[in-house]
């Protein structure tokens, strides 16, 4: 009898199991094959159309886009009007960004470095909790916490600060009629609904700041000011900026918020909406969609630049 | 504090520190001399650490006082005490070259930009790594962060320096070539250097004196040799280098008296079952149960007549592995000088 050890014949699965493990390059070709299709026909193809779109122009008579080569569209966004836009809506997501910052930082250093066990986890599950509602549900809702019959104006008589309310809402540019109807109304929405996405990633980036560090520098002689500002502030500034490129783009693209809680005064995402939807300008919606990748980029660029991402 | 003599570097006095119900240091009273190299050895969870971290200012003591040089900092944070540490996973900042880690304790001082580099040139030609403060940390090796962490601590010129099981992360054989140089370093500077370990061999080796922790208490202070040749209690002969320990009647037959006692193997001759006993010598009757060859050395382990088991450590001077295979079986009789029967505390 021959004691040679045949191998049983092998079922499909187990001679596919066996020769992918030896071939680990048909292996990763197969399991990237569908990510990869989706990522280079919907997510590049679909860039790549827009931004061949935005180098189309409208004709003016016939209100035929023209395809061909121009930079029309590009010129029509230097007009007053559609500068006015742009720089309403880097400036809200500039000032959102910001507040975003200041308020998720002290927050997500609590998170990460005090709170332990269960109170982390619930901080946590208070933080996201938010994102499990619709996104509509909440701006409607704010819509009616900010109304002149809302809960915040009652408070507000309750405190007797109509005053302080009235001179806010009277500032030019960011005032209005009521909260609900202002770019201060706009602003704390927009707080509202994104800081959950600048405290996550900031909250990370300081766990993973080693407890030994923080005690290294105070055994040096750092005080802790000096120990936030020379050790745990750089090792976090990348969740920072995660975080900010968040809350950045974020409100750069929205058309929603502004729609709800805004006046007449539009930003990029109402714009792209008019132009490609009522006014049937795709070129121009196109041209004004480059706009934030633009700003995105350069803010990346900068914040590459001042070293956000060294310590990565 | 007493009147008379130097000040010691560091003096414990009754420190307790507890987290919640656990005692993790429970009462330790001790003084660490100026210029000296102190070990605290002890199993993980012994106090150790928590002793050390509480010289440092990372925490503080539940009860009792820890004075540094005669102050009282029991309450100082880390910033305001003239300690500096080297921690068991270096803490080199990740973003700062080898240089201006180093450098830091200066910067945060903020000392003129020449000194600050005079001082980072001298340290890293101290720890041997002259030329390397351009380099980022992730760019060198276990053994040179270690080098790193020493030159970052030592450039404050601390009057003590707290040690965390510095060498732990490093292989065997540069663990053995670190513990020479450090013992040299701290020879070169002069300072008091306190060292936390759980490696016995390391702590005989590098110490001055050492303090053995067990359960949050010290069992026993001394030189490296009064700990391995006259260990006080049960839990140092066991935890520091083999022992044997007897008690009961097997140690009333011994020594006549029923009290536990401890005998190193190495000190443990073995003869022929019907040698004569001389005076001065302990001896008990056995037979070799087992016989592992390390080479250098040979143990026995031999089963004595009353059914305990004593551990004889030999040297392999001409013996092979051929020869010490044959003992296996054989009767023997073993003994030892009587200085080496070590009486121990009662189990703690």
């Amino acid at each position: 009898m021959s004691a040679t050890a045949t191998p049983a014949r092998a079922g499909l699965a187990q001679r596919l199991s066996n020769y992918l493990y030896v071939r680990p390059r048909a292996m990763l070709a197969l399991l990237l094959a569908l990510p990869l299709l989706w990522f280079l026909v919907v997510y590049i193809g679909s860039l790549a159309t827009l931004m061949v779109q935005s180098f189309f122009h409208l004709d003016d008579f016939t209100g035929q886009v023209v395809r061909q080569f121009s930079l029309s569209s590009y010129a029509q966004l230097l007009t007053r009007a559609n500068l006015d836009i742009i720089q309403r809506t880097a400036g809200m997501a500039a000032a959102v960004t910001l507040s975003a910052a200041l308020l998720g930082f002290p927050l997500a250093y609590f998170m990460a470095r005090y709170a332990s066990g269960r109170a982390r986890a619930l901080l946590y599950l208070s933080i996201t909790l938010p994102l499990w509602s619709s996104y509509l549900v909440k701006v409607y809702s704010w819509k009616l916490i900010l109304a002149k019959e809302g809960m915040v104006s009652w408070l507000i008589n309750v405190l007797q600060l109509n005053a302080a309310l009235d001179w806010l809402l009277g500032l030019p540019g960011i005032g209005g009629p009521s909260l609900s109807i202002s770019l201060i109304g706009i602003y704390l929405v927009f707080l509202y609904v994104w800081l959950p996405y600048m405290v996550l990633p900031v909250a990370t980036a300081l766990e993973r700041v080693p407890k030994s560090l923080i005690e290294a520098s105070g055994d040096l002689g750092g005080r802790p000011g000096v120990t936030f500002r020379r050790i745990i502030l750089p090792l976090a500034f990348p969740g920072v900026v995660a975080g900010s490129i968040f809350t950045f783009s974020l409100t750069l693209g929205d058309f929603i918020v502004p729609s709800v809680m805004g006046n007449s005064s539009y930003f990029i995402g109402q714009a792209v909406l008019a132009h490609q939807g009522t006014s049937g300008n795709i070129p121009l919606a196109a041209a004004m969609t480059t706009i934030p990748m633009l700003i995105m980029g350069a803010y990346l660029y900068a914040a590459r630049r001042l070293g956000a991402f060294d310590a990565l | 504090m007493s009147a008379t003599g130097p000040l010691p570097a560091i003096r414990f006095e009754n420190v307790h520190r507890h987290f919640g119900e656990v005692k993790a240091v429970d009462g330790v009273t001790l003084d660490v001399m100026d210029g000296e190299f102190f070990t605290f050895l002890g199993p993980s969870g012994s106090g150790k650490t928590t002793c050390l971290r509480m010289v440092a200012g990372f925490d503080r003591p539940t009860a009792g006082r820890i004075f540094l040089h005669g102050d009282d900092v029991s309450q100082l944070p880390p910033y305001e005490r003239d300690v500096n540490t080297v921690f068991q996973d270096y803490a080199l900042f990740p973003h700062m070259t080898v240089g201006e880690n180093v450098a830091y304790g200066l910067t945060v001082r903020k000392a003129p930009k020449e000194q600050r580099q005079r001082r980072v040139e001298e340290m890293l030609e101290l720890v041997r790594l002259p030329g390397l403060g351009k380099r980022k940390p992730s760019q060198l090796s276990g053994g040179q962060r270690q080098r790193v962490a020493l030159a970052r601590a030592l450039i404050l010129r601390p009057r003590v320096l707290l040690l965390d099981e510095p060498l732990g992360a490093l292989d065997l054989k540069l663990r053995q070539e670190m513990q020479v140089e450090l013992k040299a370093l701290q020879e070169q500077v002069g300072i008091t250097f306190v060292y936390v370990t759980h490696d016995q061999e390391e702590a005989l080796t590098m110490s001055d004196r050492l303090a053995v922790f067990n359960h949050g208490r010290i069992e026993q202070i001394g030189a490296p040799a009064d700990i391995y040749e006259s260990p006080a209690t049960e839990f140092v002969a066991g935890f520091v280098g083999i022992s044997n320990l007897v008690r009961g009647d097997m140690a009333r037959a011994i020594l006549g008296v029923e009290s536990t006692f401890s005998v190193r193997p190495e000190k443990i001759h073995i003869l022929g079952p019907d040698a004569p006993i001389e005076s001065g010598m302990d001896s008990v009757r056995g037979r070799i149960e087992d016989v592992i060859y390390l080479g250098m050395y040979t143990r026995y382990e031999v089963a004595l007549e009353g059914g305990s088991r004593l551990t004889v450590a030999q040297q392999n001077l001409a013996t092979s592995s051929m020869d010490v295979h044959t003992a296996r079986g054989r009767e023997v009789r073993l003994v030892w000088e009587k200085v080496h029967s070590r009486k121990l505390d009662g189990p703690a």
